[in-house]
């Protein structure tokens, strides 16, 4: 921005000093795009690496962006600060049409380019799958049955309720209240909630879909890295919804076929609902607090899992 | 109103800041006061929210205590302390920039404050009704807000909803005010183009109210006879659509971060030319871009619900158009920035928190673009990420700005001086304080922490324990505040009509101005506003006026 001042030339020093300036300020700024990996959670799904190189990118223009105006803002107070006692005015500069034009086109350029970046990231995970598809429960659904015979047997169907997760693999009659996947392996889910909004949010997987009464919606992701991860409810359900969390397994193929094949021959028992637990101890104890929605019983299911192991992300 | 600026007044009571005045300096007054009392009190819910998360369990308070605190504290600052404070800003501060004698319609100003403290004490009362008050979050996502375990008609929620549907008829009757009063009544000579920014961005930001506010009024009431009446507007098992109610909702909440936003916009244009000994850089732009961003802030609302099942093709025009507000945005900064440069600058107390604030504000706007970019955003959103982001935007730069104007104009509407040393203490620590709280806010997110929760992993637990001491730092800074308010105003020393020597119709007032402002003496304005080191008298007689003003301040 010095360098347009209109009516003073800048010196061969200021030029070299300036340009220095910003070298280390674009210097700064790609370190921290590099940073900006260290903040994430590590990379479990094929969406990840798209969605954390846009972030890495953004994280590159903002720091110079925001640099560069501290820059300015600093150099001002330091170099531009009245000396005591003087009670006298600036020059009075109101305007020059030039640079407003430069710093009207600058930014929309700049914001154009990381929009155009987002939008082929946008269509890229399109691709990939995980842009859901929504359509309205039928009748029979409604009244409570998931026929598993009517859902691609390949699809996963999470129901979501106040406050548990429950997961169904249809095709191999198995349910747990721990989401377990295939590495590599591109899943299906039928997203449906039995009660309020919820949210589907995998953040390893970078991924979210709220989850809404009423509709089933298809949603498709693929896992790429073996691990434990965390699955949190994302949209406020009320009482318990910091509680309501599931773990996520990737495991190797032999490993989730020997997992779903275990399964199906276990019992139907108590799904994990820590609400549930904790409900009861609220009702015995008698501590204070406001009326709440009685959780959910937990879900009959075949394999509970766990919730306490410890988590990649 | 018949007194004129040069009849003496008689000394005014303390009193009538207790009573329905239709004066607009006194109803400013009792905005920024009654406020100020929200603004402490919705404080004090965050610093309990603020310990209950030093530690991952829910061990402060019960779950359903948790969810009522942040719900309310939530919708307290907004609804009680930033829009209430804004709207006391705006009447003291346009009648006496375009040299009106009062809001154009003083009675419904009356009536608009007034419903300030009733709406107010309902929302308070919610807290001692059976079913504990609201506790759905300030979206108020239905179904969940719906749920009423007791059954009781009268519920927490019923008495917000009320509460939400009596402020957004408070605002109306203040925007249809503000917008007239800017239209109609400004000083011979004051065009468009001669009016102050702050002027300018109060007429942006109300014409949003006036466009915005039906469409939240109108969904509120359906969710009023969701909750009530049995309809099912939105509820799934009667055919409704919860996400219905987002649009409804975001269509109006998304535009109100630019109503709170734009007169902050407005009290940087004012200040940053006075403490630079300035004119404002490119004012016609920075005037124009307020009405920019009106346009592009009633098209951006979808990003709101880019994880709520939203069609492709709707996320990519919503992220366009969002990521354009960018621009007139900078174009401001950029001007502000431009003020600076080669300005002689003053670090008082307001020009301290104008820049503390625009620091902020970039550093918002740039995780504001990330936001805007679908991919981040559907991993980011409803995280504290977005937290972080809004109260960058509603703390870090809002409340700066609107401390900022408070220290400016203090002297002007209660003739006394603020003392620096305490406002300057004031500014360091809300600085620090702000920064503190709502930076770690930001590594949360990214990690996949979810908002709104009352417990979480312990893999959260540094950055939050970062961020409650920095909330606790944020509730020490109000102390000098306060103490600097209130010792000024009683006993600070006695203010002249221009201690800063700024250039505006309000600063050729007496401090104290009378009631009737300049009464029938209104000045012809003669040249376009923030003439900083141009030497050329603002209005007519300028020299005479403030000679008589000298020395009515000389024999006091």
């Amino acid at each position: 921005m010095s360098s347009s001042s209109p009516n003073r030339r800048l010196g061969g020093i200021s030029l070299i000093a300036l340009g220095l300036w910003i070298g280390l300020v674009m210097a700064i700024s790609i370190w921290m795009a590099g940073q900006a990996q260290h903040w994430l959670p590590v990379q479990a799904s094929n969406a990840a690496p798209l969605v954390d190189g846009l972030f890495r990118f953004e994280t590159g223009v903002g720091t110079f962006v925001f640099l560069g105006v501290v820059s300015v803002m600093a150099w001002t107070m330091l170099v531009h600060r009245a000396e005591k006692y003087d009670e006298s005015d600036a020059e009075p500069i109101e305007g020059n049409t030039r640079l407003e034009v430069i710093w009207t086109v600058i930014p929309l350029v700049l914001v154009m380019a990381i929009a155009w970046y987002a939008i082929q990231v946008n269509t890229e995970l399109g691709v990939l799958g995980p842009m859901e598809h929504i359509h309205p429960r039928d009748a029979q659904e409604e009244l409570g049955g998931y026929p598993g015979d009517r859902l691609p047997p390949e699809q996963v169907e999470v129901i979501a309720r106040q406050w548990s997760w429950e997961f169904r693999y249809p095709g191999r009659n198995v349910s747990s209240t721990e989401l377990h996947l295939e590495l590599d392996r591109p899943v299906t889910f039928r997203l449906v909630s039995e009660d309020v909004l919820h949210g589907f949010y995998i953040p390893a997987f970078r991924l979210k879909q709220d989850v809404i009464p009423g509709r089933a919606i298809d949603f498709t992701l693929t896992p790429t890295r073996l691990g434990r991860y965390r699955l949190r409810d994302s949209q406020f359900s009320g009482t318990w919804f910091a509680a309501n969390q599931a773990d996520v397994v990737v495991e190797s193929a032999e490993d989730h076929a020997s997992w779903l094949k275990q399964g199906a021959a276990a019992p139907l028992q108590s799904g994990l609902s820590p609400a549930v637990g904790e409900y009861a101890e609220r009702q015995t104890a008698g501590r204070g607090g406001w009326p709440t929605v009685v959780p959910a019983p937990p879900p009959q299911v075949n394999v509970p899992g766990s919730s306490s192991l410890p988590h990649d992300a | 109103m018949t007194s004129t600026a040069l009849s003496p007044q008689p000394p005014a009571s303390w009193r009538r800041y207790f009573g329905f005045s239709t004066d607009a300096k006194v109803i400013g007054i009792q905005y920024i006061v009654v406020s100020f009392f929200f603004f402490l009190v919705a404080g004090l819910l965050a610093m309990i929210i603020r310990g209950e998360l030093l530690t991952p369990a829910a061990d402060l308070v019960d779950r359903t205590v948790y969810n009522g605190l942040y719900t309310m504290h939530g919708t307290i600052m907004l609804f009680l302390f930033i829009f209430p404070v804004l709207n006391g800003l705006n009447n003291l501060l346009i009648p006496t920039m375009i040299g009106a004698p009062d809001m154009a319609f003083p009675r419904l100003n009356t009536a608009a404050f007034w419903m300030v403290p009733v709406f107010g004490l309902l929302l308070i009362a919610s807290f001692f009704v059976p079913s504990g008050p609201a506790s759905a979050g300030w979206w108020s996502y239905p179904p969940v807000s719906l749920q009423n375990p007791l059954g009781h008609l009268i519920s927490g929620e019923f008495l917000w909803v009320l509460a939400v549907a009596l402020s957004g008829i408070s605002s109306i009757l203040g925007a249809v005010n503000f917008v007239t009063t800017i239209l109609r009544m400004r000083a011979p000579g004051m065009g468009f183009f001669r009016m102050p920014v702050f002027c300018w961005t109060a007429l942006a930001a109300q014409s949003l109210q006036l466009i915005g506010l039906p469409a939240l009024t109108g969904g509120a009431v359906m969710l009023l006879m969701d909750l009530t009446l049995g309809t099912s507007f939105y509820r799934p098992e009667g055919g409704g659509d919860p996400v219905l109610y987002q649009h409804f909702f975001w269509f109006y909440s998304h535009p109100a971060v630019y109503v709170i936003i734009l007169p902050v916009f407005g009290i940087f244009s004012e200040l940053f030319p006075v403490y630079s000994r300035k004119p404002l850089f490119g004012y016609v732009y920075v005037a124009l871009a307020s009405f920019i961003i009106v346009g592009l802030g009633l098209i951006v609302w979808v990003h709101h619900m880019f994880p709520s099942g939203v069609a492709q093709w709707m996320r990519n025009l919503f992220m366009v158009t969002t990521m354009l507000i960018a621009v007139p945005t900078g174009v401001k900064v950029f001007a502000w920035l431009g003020t600076m440069w080669r300005g002689k600058i003053r670090l008082t107390t307001p020009m301290l928190f104008c820049i503390g604030g625009l620091f902020n504000f970039v550093f918002a706007g740039i995780t504001g673009v990330m936001l805007a970019t679908v991919p981040v955003d559907i991993h980011v959103s409803n995280t504290y990420f977005v937290v972080g982001h809004f109260h960058y935007v509603i703390y870090g730069a809002a409340v700066m700005g609107i401390f900022a104007a408070i220290y400016h104009w203090f002297p002007k509407f209660t003739g006394r001086m603020p003392y620096e040393g305490l406002g300057k203490l004031h500014f360091v620590l809300t600085f620090l304080g702000a920064n503190l709280n709502f930076l770690p806010m930001h590594p949360l997110g990214l990690m996949g922490m979810p908002r709104r929760v009352s417990s979480y992993d312990p893999e959260f637990a540094f950055w939050n324990v970062l961020a409650s001491l920095g909330a606790f730092l944020l509730g020490v800074s109000i102390i000098p505040f306060l103490l600097n308010m209130i010792s000024s105003w009683v006993r600070g020393p006695r203010a002249t009509h221009n201690p800063w020597n700024a250039i505006g119709l309000e600063w050729l007032l007496p401090s104290p101005p009378p009631e009737d402002n300049f009464g029938e003496h209104v000045p012809t304005v003669i040249s376009p506003p923030y003439g900083y080191g141009k030497n050329e008298p603002l209005v007519e007689h300028q020299a005479e006026i403030e000679r008589a003003l000298t020395l009515a301040e000389a024999t006091r």
